[in-house]
């Protein structure tokens, strides 16, 4: 069963039509690749995902039963998890007390509650190590690299046991070494049977780790099939319109 | 495999294969160093050879009496630095802490005028001490202004409510527990006085606090990224709320002291403290753009001011030049922190 169908999702803005009708479903332990030019409805899909706001028209299932997203905590409630792009970290803090961050191990002294540090540190430092990240625990996020921030953003996820990952574009703006360091995380999520949707504009990331790629054209899905079935020349044809359907 | 913290610095091409433990640690830096953040560390190494300096040039400097005045001084402003500290850490920025001290004080004042117990004054200095920090944390987290504009404003409506409340005069009368009041304010305890012992009880207190409790990295996850600890649940609006109620009760707890000491309630106490408060913080390691600064910083930094002012003063240096050392000082030790990479903010 799939762990998140959309059927007929569709969402207007006004007169605008950002997603007109999509059927989609993601498995446990498989990559999506979700791609399209800018302004092809891929946010805004995401933002349905998220729980950022309802669709207009659709449905949204997980594991069979119809969900409803009202705000995006509900979303995460259910296990669906967004790192953004600008990973919504604090550089000023250590890594462990972002991964951490509003879910402190803790106890209370009134008024306050006192963080067990000692053992943050060593979860966090477990789960660095599931993701095979040389990342450190108590090293502030402001002097890390791209790969280890995103260490970071996707440890968190893991710390409340998501079951689907939506990543937006993880590879952007970050060097060649790190961007193998990042495909190299992606691959371990989806080892522990996570439903991973990577958001890319970069063609030969999406080909070396995604199973599957989705392709959006003006609110619509316009090609969903296995990576091994499809070629860099025809997704590219497809997200500019050269090629109207695969 | 996680590579030691001190070795992978130059080995991160061939991390070791280690356990978890040595990744705990933190980084190879002093006790002192952690303490005291590295600012804070250079600002008190500046004031103990100052201090060397001033009692080998002037015997009176290290006299008992003059260190017990000076520390009464920074005692007053180091309080209210504390407060500000919290706020400068959160990303805001308190310009009414000042007139936040004239009113309270000049409420504790008129109760005490009015023969009422002494803790109904203290409970009217903290009452509105909790009413102006209220009124700006609720405008600045809910409506959403900015701090600098709301507390601007504050710092005039609460000067003018302390003259409007005085009734334009000293007030002095204390009444019958006038001088617990005293006793409070101008007492002291082993040689040191109350106010010093309510700075260092205070400062070791918030330095706890911004360590181990999630309330002081709340607290700093909102000046370092307020969007993103907006997203991860953390409750901001209201913390931000509590944040500037802390520093207006920092005020209210000065004026408290002051008054006792002084014997009357004067509406223009505390008038440029808010700027004598920033310094502090400022030199002390506090980051203006939020996300950093310390409880060890901000009594230092006002150690520094006091000590350079109470030396001008003996070296026979008019008084007023001390507000051109604070001006110089914030900018210096702002611009320090960008000449050593800027790695802050």
């Amino acid at each position: 069963m799939a762990l998140l169908e959309l059927k007929g999702v569709a969402k207007h803005f006004g007169a605008i039509e950002a997603l007109a009708g999509v059927d989609l479903a993601f498995q446990p332990g498989e990559i999506v690749g979700l791609m399209g030019d800018n302004g092809a409805g891929k946010s805004t899909l995401v933002k349905i995902i998220a729980g950022n706001f309802p669709p207009s028209a659709g449905e949204l299932f997980m594991d069979g039963k119809p969900v409803v997203f009202g705000k995006p905590i509900e979303a995460r409630q259910q296990g669906i998890e967004v790192v953004y792009q600008d990973l919504a970290l604090c550089n000023n803090l250590s890594a462990s007390a972002n991964v951490f961050l509003a879910r402190e191990d803790k106890v209370r002294l009134w008024p306050f509650w006192l963080m067990r540090d000692r053992k943050m540190y060593a979860r966090a430092a477990e789960l660095f190590k599931e993701l095979k990240s040389e990342t450190r625990p108590a090293d502030l996020v402001r002097q890390m690299s791209g790969g280890q921030r995103q260490a970071v953003a996707i440890a968190r996820t893991r710390l409340s046991r998501a079951k689907l990952l939506v990543l937006d574009e993880p590879t952007a703006a970050i060097s060649v070494r790190q961007v193998a360091e990042v495909l190299d995380l992606i691959r371990r999520l989806r080892d522990q049977d996570i439903g991973v949707v990577l958001i890319s504009h970069r063609m030969p990331d999406v080909f070396s780790v995604a199973d599957r790629v989705v392709v959006l054209r003006r609110g619509r899905k316009v090609a969903d099939k296995p990576v091994k079935a499809t070629s860099a020349e025809e997704v590219t044809g497809l997200i500019t319109g050269a090629i109207h359907v695969a | 495999m996680l590579p030691d913290g001190a070795a992978s610095q130059s080995t991160a091409e061939q991390p070791r294969p280690l356990g978890i433990e040595p990744a705990i640690h933190l980084r190879s830096t002093s006790l002192l160093h952690r303490v005291l953040g590295e600012q804070a560390l250079w600002v008190t190494v500046a004031v103990l050879l100052i201090v060397a300096y001033m009692s080998f040039r002037e015997p009176y400097f290290a006299s008992p009496e003059n260190f017990y005045n000076i520390s009464r001084n920074f005692a007053f402003i180091g309080i209210t630095a504390l407060g500000m500290t919290v706020v400068i850490i959160s990303g805001g920025i308190d310009l009414s802490i000042g007139s936040a001290v004239g009113l309270t004080a000049v409420a504790a004042g008129v109760v005490l005028q009015a023969g009422l117990p002494w803790y109904v004054a203290i409970l009217a200095a903290l009452g509105s001490g909790v009413l102006v920090g209220g009124i700006n944390g609720v405008l600045i987290a809910y409506v959403r202004l900015p701090p600098f504009v709301v507390t601007l404003g504050m710092m005039s409506a609460a000067r003018s409510a302390a003259v409007i409340l005085s009734g334009q005069r000293v007030v002095s009368n204390f009444g019958p527990d006038g001088p617990i009041f005293k006793a409070i304010g101008a007492g002291a305890f082993l040689g040191v006085s109350n106010p010093v012992w309510f700075l260092i009880v205070l400062t070791i207190l918030l330095a706890l606090v911004l360590r181990f409790t999630t309330w002081g990295r709340y607290v700093r996850a909102i000046g370092g990224n307020e969007q993103a600890a907006r997203m991860t649940g953390i409750p901001v609006d209201r913390i931000k709320v509590q944040v500037y109620v802390v520093a207006a009760l920092s005020a209210a707890l000065v004026a408290i002291l002051t008054i006792g000491w002084t014997g009357s309630a004067v509406n223009s106490l505390g008038t440029g403290y808010e700027l004598r408060a920033i310094a502090s913080t400022v030199i002390g390691g506090a980051n203006l753009l939020g996300g950093e600064g310390g409880a060890f910083g901000a009594l230092i930094g006002s150690v520094l001011l006091e000590i350079i002012r109470n030396g001008l003063l003996m070296a026979g240096v008019d008084s007023n030049w001390q507000g051109l050392l604070v001006g110089v000082f914030i900018v210096l030790s702002v611009s320090l922190d960008r000449i050593r990479g800027g790695k802050r903010g």
